[in-house]
């Protein structure tokens, strides 16, 4: 658990989103929106994508960040958000699940 | 994600203020609420339950489907007075989850040996003050028995409005105590804020219980606040 006072600004998310705006960078966020059982992450945990796939922070344990950074790169060229659901590999169309047995529900959006 | 409201959300959370981002899962548009803003509704509900409860999550309102973001800062537990109480109160507030700070500006009280792992400030608290501020998120807890060292600091924790003010000693030290707080300029309603004698009334007798006291106290005051208000208005 991080009890730090002040934000820890070379790993926040948020943070990292707004400098790569000021660097004139196309940016996507992700933000987990639901979970249902063991989900890695909090509701309302960030992923920051820029264009060129680099990403800080995290929606799950790792194991569904591939996916996600993916189709933050086409929510960046359409500017249409999207909401992902992930859960057990084999219940979800999607090709990447949670090894812990939760669900989670993921909204991506375009920064600006 | 309005580029606006990250700067204005980032900004709110650098300055230990609370803020939640409302974001219409429908449209995709958001916004900013800050703490004390006035939203009307259902909405307006949800967002102080929000407020109170640092919860994040989807609500339902005026047939739309909203996300709140709530962005709460950590609350923190200030402690002046690097005494016997706050030698057990350090390990547990830690385990609680509320970081805790020590200042004293007594050198033979406040050392490294006797507090291993705390941030510890060997300096009179309006020094410390003056670098790092207190704010609504932060509790302060005098626990000196010395005027001299605690008095500036309940008065500015009265006036940082922290979410709980606590002083050590009993009702007769604390009448004295008012005496010199209101010569301080602080006002009869502020002062009513002090929880004197410090913490839960569990009957704690030794420091270890004192200090469990205190932070029960404490941790009581954080999951209350707005609750207290919301109450006497009714």
């Amino acid at each position: 658990m991080d009890n730090s006072i002040y934000l820890d600004e070379a790993r926040d998310p948020l943070i990292i989103a707004e400098g790569w705006m000021k660097d004139g960078k196309d940016v996507a966020i992700a933000t987990v929106v639901e979970t249902w059982g063991s989900a890695p992450r909090p509701v309302g945990s960030h992923l920051v994508i820029d264009a060129d796939g680099n990403f800080h922070g995290s929606v799950s344990g790792g194991c569904v960040e591939g996916a996600v950074v993916s189709e933050a790169i086409d929510v960046i060229d359409s500017g249409k958000a999207r909401m992902l659901e992930f859960g057990v590999a084999d219940e979800t169309a999607w090709q990447v699940g949670l090894s812990c047995g939760g669900r989670i529900k993921v909204y991506v959006e375009r920064l600006g | 994600m309005d580029p606006y409201a990250l700067k204005t959300l980032n900004a709110e959370r650098r300055a230990r203020r609370a803020a939640i981002l409302v974001t219409d899962l429908g449209d995709g548009r958001d916004r900013l609420v800050r703490e004390g803003d006035s939203v009307a509704g259902e909405l307006g509900q949800a967002i102080a339950k929000a407020f109170r409860t640092g919860n994040s999550g989807s609500v339902e309102a005026e047939g739309r489907t909203f996300f709140l973001n709530a962005h709460l800062p950590q609350p923190r537990l200030v402690v002046i007075g690097a005494v016997h109480i706050s030698q057990a109160l350090a390990p547990m507030a830690k385990i609680a989850g509320y970081p805790l700070e020590i200042i004293d500006p007594r050198s033979a009280f406040a050392t490294p040996d006797r507090f291993p792992d705390v941030a510890l400030h060997a300096e009179w608290p309006e020094d410390v003050l003056k670098r790092q501020p207190l704010d609504s998120y932060t509790a302060l807890a005098a626990v000196t028995h010395d005027p001299k060292i605690d008095d500036f600091a309940l008065k500015a924790a009265l006036d940082a409005n922290c979410f709980y003010v606590g002083a050590l000693g009993s009702r007769k030290t604390h009448a004295k105590r008012v005496e010199r707080l209101l010569a301080l300029g602080a006002t009869a309603d502020q002062i009513a804020r002090i929880h004197a004698p410090i913490g839960l009334d569990i009957g704690a007798a030794s420091p270890g219980e004192i200090a469990v006291a205190i932070l029960a106290q404490t941790i009581h005051a954080f999951r209350s606040r707005g609750l207290e208000a919301k109450g006497a208005a009714a």
